[in-house]
C-alpha cells in the first residue's frame, strides 16, 4: 500500500507540472504581459526596463522553474485588473465556491444515493420509474436553464428565496467567511446548490440503480438470502457495499467537476465564488488570474482522485492485502 | 416422519405469450440423515425443485399447484417473512460456484456471524465462539485466524467449505446442494462429497443434491430422482436406479456417460435425446473438397515434437530484472504427438494444459524450448507467411461455445471465413457450397447458415465451431476442453461427432481435458499434468489399467466411482 501511495503521488507530481507548463505558456503566449500591464504612452526603454524587471528576458528554463517556484509558494504575480496580489483574491473567493460546491455534493449525494437504492430494489415499482423519467429531466436540461427556471419559481413568483448573491455572512477566522450561520446565507444557498447538484444527483441516482441490480443478481446475495438473512442487511451491507467501489470513483470525479465548473451557476445566481471572478478575468484578459485558476482547478483534480485511490483500499479487503 | 414432503409440485414460469411449467407433477420424500439426488440436464427443472422449497423460485415462477411439507407442515402457503425464517433456520442451501456465493467484502467471520445472530438467540461473542467451532468442523485448519480472513484468501475448496458451514450455521434439517462439486476439482470434490455426506450422518441432516454428474449421485446419494423436461421420469434407490433403468431416457442418460473403467468405440446413439440429427447428406470425404488436396508434405517422426517447452507469467513487475517475480506455468514439457493419434492431456486447473495448446498455435510466445510442427521450428518462425501457413494447419476448438462466436456474424459468414483468409476457395460460389457441405457434415444442416449462433443450443454451437475448425482442411486440432461445458448426451454426440471426423480426415489431435472419464474413450495416448509439469506419459489403456506415476493413482482413485451404473449397453 506504501509502494502504491508513493506512485500515485509521484504520478499526480507529474501531472501538475504539466499543468504548470500550459499555464506558463498561457503568461508567455497569449498576449505580451507588458503591453497589458502598461498605458499606451510608455516609452520603449520603459518598457525595456519593466520586461528586465519582471524576468521577461530570461531563457524559458529559468522562467518556468521561478514560476514554478512562485506557485508553490501560491504567488502567481499581481492581477491586471485589480492590482492586486492574485492569491488574496482568490482566498476572498474561494470560502463561497467551495460552500456552494459541498453543499451541492451534499444535496446530490442525500438524494442520489437512496433514490438511486430504491430504484435498483423495487424495479418494477410506479416510483422508481418517476424517478427515472425525473432524472432524465435532470440530464438533459441545461444548467443555466434549471437555474432561471428555479430563479423565475422561488425567487419572482414565489418569492420564498433569494434569487443571487451569498446574503449575510460570518467572517470565521483570518480569511474564511461561511453562509451556513445566518438564515438569509442559508437561504442563499438553496437555490445555487440544487442547480449545480441536480445533474450530479441524477447521475449517482442512476449509477447506484445499475449497480444495485448488477449486484443483487450475483450468488452472494442469492445466498445471502438463502441463509434467512433479513432484508435490512442483504440489501444494506452486502448489496450496497459492493456497489460502492464505481461509486466512489465517479462521486470523487463529480465532486471535482462541481468545484471547477460551478463558474456558470455562480454567473446565473451572482455568486462571488471563483468562477465568477474566472469569467471576468477572461474578459479582461487578466491572465494571472486565468493561470492561477487553471493551477488550483487541476490541483483540485488531482487531490480528490488521490484521495479516492486511497478510499478504494478501504472498500475492497481484496486491493488491501495484495495477492 | 419424512423431513422433506413434495407432493404433485408443480411450477409454472409466465411469460406475455405462453406459460412455461419447469417442474410438473414431482413427488418425493426424503428422510433424515438420508442423501436424495435429483439428476437431469440442463433445463430438466431440477434447480427449480430445490429453489421452490427453499421458497426463492426467480421471478416471475411461482408454484401453481402441490404441496411442501416440512415434517409435515405444509411451508409453501407461508408468507414471505414466515418463509424467510425458516431460511437458514430450517432449510439450509450450498450453492454450485464456492467462488461467487460469499460476499468479497467481508470476513468470513462476519457473514457467520450475521447468520447465527439473525436464527439463533446468542450474543455476538458465543457465536463468535460457534463460528470457529463450525469451521473447524467443517475441516478448516487453524480456524481461529482464518475466520478474520476475507473469502478471497482462501482456494475454491476452501469456500466451499465455509460455504457449507453458512449453511449449517442454525443446524437445518435439510439442506439442498445445487451442483455443489461442479464448479471444483476432481481431488477437491472427492473430499467435499465426503464431508458432506459425514455431517448428513453425525447431524441427522437431509439432504437433497442437484446435479447432472452422475458420478456424484453414485458417490453419495440413498435414492435417486431423474428428471426429464420438468417431470419425475424414474425414482428409487440409487442402486436399483442406476442399475437397472427402467425408463427409456435413464437408459439412454446412463450409456452416454463416459466411463473412466472402460472404453468404448462409439457411445451408443441415444434417441430418446433430442437434437441428435444425423447428417442429412453425407459427402465422400476423399473426392471433396475437404479431403482433397491435402497437400501436406509426407514427413518421418512424429508431427508435433514439444521439446523442453517453458512459459513463465509475471506476477510482479520490477524495473529491475532480479526484483521481478514468475508464475510458472508450464516447465520443461516434453512430449511428442505421432500423426494421427489422438494425443490426450489431462490435469487439474492450473495445471498448465490450456497454456500448452496456447503456445503450440501461437497465441501465447513461449519463454523457452522448442515445438517442432513437421520439420518446421515455430518458436522461430519470424516471416508472417509461413507463420500464416503453419496455422492453416493447425486449428483450436474452445471449451465455451457460447463466447467463441462471434454474436454479430452469420453462421456461414462464421465458417467462410477463415477459407476466404486463406483463399483457399476459387470463388465465391465454390466458398459457399464447401460451408453449406461443412454444415451438412457436422449434423446441423444447410439451413443453419442463414442464422445467428444465439438462436443454437450449447451442443450445436460446438457443432459450428467444428466446422469452422476444419473449414481450413488442417492437419492438427487442438480441441481445449470441447465438451465440457455440454450435458452428457450432448457430450457423447460431439466426441462421436470428432472420432468419425478423425477417423475421415487422417486428423491427427490434442485433446485437452480435465475429465479422465472423457479422456479414456478418446486418445490413444495420454499425458498427466500437474503444476506445469508433465508427470507421466503412456498409453491410454495402461494409464488406466496400471498408472506409474503417484499422482495419477490419486487421480483415478479420487474419481467418483461408476460400478453401479448399468452396463445393459454393453
Amino acid at each position: 500500500m506504501l509502494g502504491f501511495t508513493i506512485r500515485r503521488l509521484l504520478q499526480a507530481m507529474i501531472v501538475m507540472l504539466v499543468v504548470a507548463l500550459l499555464s506558463f505558456t498561457l503568461f508567455r503566449f497569449v498576449g505580451d504581459p507588458v503591453n497589458q500591464m502598461v498605458g499606451v504612452d510608455t516609452s520603449i526603454a520603459d518598457r525595456e526596463a519593466l520586461r528586465e524587471r519582471l524576468g521577461l528576458n530570461d531563457p524559458m528554463p529559468v522562467q518556468f522553474w521561478r514560476f514554478i517556484s512562485n506557485a508553490v509558494q501560491l504567488d502567481f504575480g499581481t492581477s491586471y485588473q485589480f492590482k492586486q496580489p492574485v492569491s488574496d483574491l482568490f482566498a476572498r473567493r474561494i470560502p463561497a465556491t467551495l460552500e456552494l460546491s459541498f453543499m451541492s455534493a451534499i444535496f446530490a449525494l442525500a438524494v442520489g444515493v437512496p433514490m438511486g437504492i430504491y430504484a435498483g430494489l423495487n424495479r418494477e415499482s410506479a416510483i422508481s420509474k418517476l424517478f427515472l423519467s425525473l432524472s432524465l429531466i435532470g440530464i438533459s436540461l441545461p444548467t443555466f436553464f434549471i437555474g432561471i427556471l428555479l430563479i423565475f419559481l422561488f425567487s419572482v413568483t414565489l418569492q420564498w428565496l433569494p434569487s443571487f448573491g451569498r446574503g449575510d455572512v460570518v467572517q470565521i477566522g483570518s480569511w474564511w467567511t461561511t453562509g451556513l450561520l445566518t438564515v438569509s446565507g442559508l437561504k442563499a444557498l438553496v437555490l445555487p446548490s440544487i442547480t449545480l447538484g441536480l445533474y450530479q444527483m441524477t447521475l449517482i441516482m442512476r449509477l447506484i440503480r445499475a449497480e444495485m441490480l448488477e449486484v443483487i443478481r450475483t450468488d452472494y446475495i442469492k445466498f445471502a438470502r438463502a441463509r434467512g438473512l433479513p432484508d435490512r442487511i442483504v440489501h444494506f451491507r452486502h448489496a450496497l457495499k459492493n456497489t460502492l467501489v464505481p461509486v466512489v470513483t465517479i462521486t470523487g470525479l463529480q465532486l471535482g467537476s462541481i468545484i471547477a465548473f460551478a463558474t456558470i451557476t455562480e454567473t446565473v445566481f451572482q455568486w462571488p465564488g471563483m468562477g465568477l471572478m474566472f469569467l471576468q478575468a477572461v474578459q479582461e484578459v487578466d491572465i494571472p488570474i486565468m493561470a492561477a485558476y487553471l493551477m488550483l482547478t487541476a490541483f483540485l483534480f488531482v487531490a480528490i482522485n488521490f484521495c479516492v485511490d486511497i478510499l478504494y483500499f478501504f472498500i475492497d479487503p481484496r486491493l488491501r492485502v495484495g495477492r | 416422519m419424512s423431513v422433506l414432503e413434495i407432493q404433485d409440485l408443480r411450477v409454472d414460469f409466465p411469460s406475455r405469450k405462453s406459460t412455461f411449467t419447469a417442474v410438473d407433477g414431482v413427488n418425493l420424500t426424503l428422510e433424515a440423515g438420508k442423501i436424495l439426488g435429483v439428476v437431469g440436464e440442463s433445463g430438466a427443472g431440477k434447480s427449480t425443485v430445490g429453489n421452490a422449497v427453499i421458497g426463492l423460485l426467480q421471478e416471475p415462477g411461482f408454484i401453481a399447484s402441490g404441496e411442501v411439507r416440512l415434517h409435515g407442515q405444509t411451508i409453501n402457503t407461508l408468507s414471505e417473512a414466515d418463509k424467510r425464517k425458516l431460511r437458514g433456520r430450517k432449510i439450509g442451501m450450498i450453492f454450485q460456484d464456492p467462488l461467487t456465493s460469499l460476499d468479497p467484502l467481508q470476513t468470513i467471520e462476519s457473514q457467520l456471524v450475521e447468520t447465527i445472530v439473525t436464527h439463533l438467540p446468542l450474543s455476538s461473542r458465543e457465536a463468535q465462539k460457534r463460528a470457529v467451532e463450525l469451521l473447524d468442523s467443517v475441516g478448516i485448519p487453524d480456524p481461529e485466524a482464518r475466520i478474520k480472513q476475507y473469502p478471497h484468501q482462501f482456494s475454491g475448496g476452501m469456500r466451499q467449505r465455509v460455504v457449507i458451514a453458512l449453511a449449517l450455521c442454525a443446524e437445518p434439517e435439510l439442506v439442498i446442494a445445487d451442483e455443489p462439486t461442479t464448479a471444483l476439482d476432481v481431488s477437491i470434490q472427492a473430499q467435499i462429497l465426503e464431508l458432506m455426506k459425514k455431517l448428513c450422518t453425525e447431524r441427522n441432516v437431509a439432504m437433497l443434491v442437484i446435479t447432472h454428474d452422475m458420478g456424484v449421485i453414485a458417490e453419495i446419494t440413498d435414492h435417486v430422482a431423474v428428471m426429464y423436461h420438468g417431470k419425475l421420469v424414474e425414482y428409487g434407490e440409487t442402486a436399483q436406479v442406476l442399475g437397472a433403468p427402467t425408463h427409456e431416457y435413464t437408459k439412454s442418460l446412463i450409456s452416454a456417460v463416459p466411463r473412466p473403467d472402460i472404453r468404448v468405440e462409439r457411445f451408443p446413439s441415444v434417441n430418446y435425446i433430442e437434437a441428435s440429427e444425423k447428417p442429412t447428406r453425407n459427402i465422400d470425404i476423399s473426392t471433396h473438397w475437404l479431403g482433397q488436396s491435402r497437400d501436406y508434405a509426407k514427413i518421418s517422426g512424429p508431427l508435433l515434437k514439444v521439446n523442453d517447452l517453458q512459459m513463465k507469467f509475471e506476477t510482479k513487475g520490477s524495473i529491475f530484472a532480479s526484483r521481478r517475480e514468475y508464475f510458472h506455468a508450464v516447465k520443461k514439457v516434453s512430449f511428442d504427438i505421432q500423426e494421427g493419434e489422438t494425443f490426450g492431456l489431462v490435469g487439474e486447473s492450473g495445471s498448465g494444459k490450456s497454456t500448452i495448446a496456447r503456445l503450440i498455435t501461437g497465441l501465447y510466445t513461449a519463454s523457452g524450448g522448442s515445438i517442432m510442427f513437421g520439420d518446421t521450428e515455430l518458436t522461430s518462425l519470424k516471416n508472417p507467411r509461413q507463420v500464416l501457413a503453419m496455422r492453416r494447419q493447425m486449428q483450436m476448438i474452445f471449451q465455451d461455445p457460447f463466447s467463441s462466436l462471434n454474436a454479430r456474424m452469420r453462421v456461414r459468414d462464421i465458417v467462410a471465413e477463415p477459407i476466404k483468409f486463406h483463399k483457399l476457395a476459387s470463388s465465391g460460389s465454390e466458398v459457399r457450397q464447401i460451408v453449406s457441405d461443412l454444415l451438412d457434415h457436422v449434423g446441423l444442416g444447410t439451413a443453419a447458415g442463414e442464422k445467428f449462433p444465439h438462436e443454437f443450443s450449447g451442443g450445436q454451437r460446438q457443432r459450428i465451431s467444428i466446422a469452422r475448425a476444419l473449414a481450413t482442411r488442417p492437419r492438427f486440432l487442438i480441441c481445449d476442453e470441447p465438451t465440457s461445458a455440454l450435458d452428457v448426451s450432448i457430450q457423447a454426440q460431439i466426441l462421436n461427432l470428432l472420432k468419425d471426423l478423425q477417423q475421415e480426415l487422417g486428423l491427427t489431435m490434442l485433446f485437452i481435458s480435465h475429465d479422465l472419464a472423457v479422456i479414456r474413450q478418446m486418445c490413444t495416448r495420454v499425458g498427466v499434468m500437474r503444476h506445469g509439469e508433465l508427470c507421466e506419459v503412456s498409453q491410454c489403456e495402461a494409464l488406466f489399467d496400471a498408472p506409474q506415476h503417484e499422482y495419477t493413482k490419486d487421480l483415478l482413485s479420487l474419481m467418483p466411482s461408476m460400478d453401479l451404473l448399468s452396463r445393459a449397453d454393453l
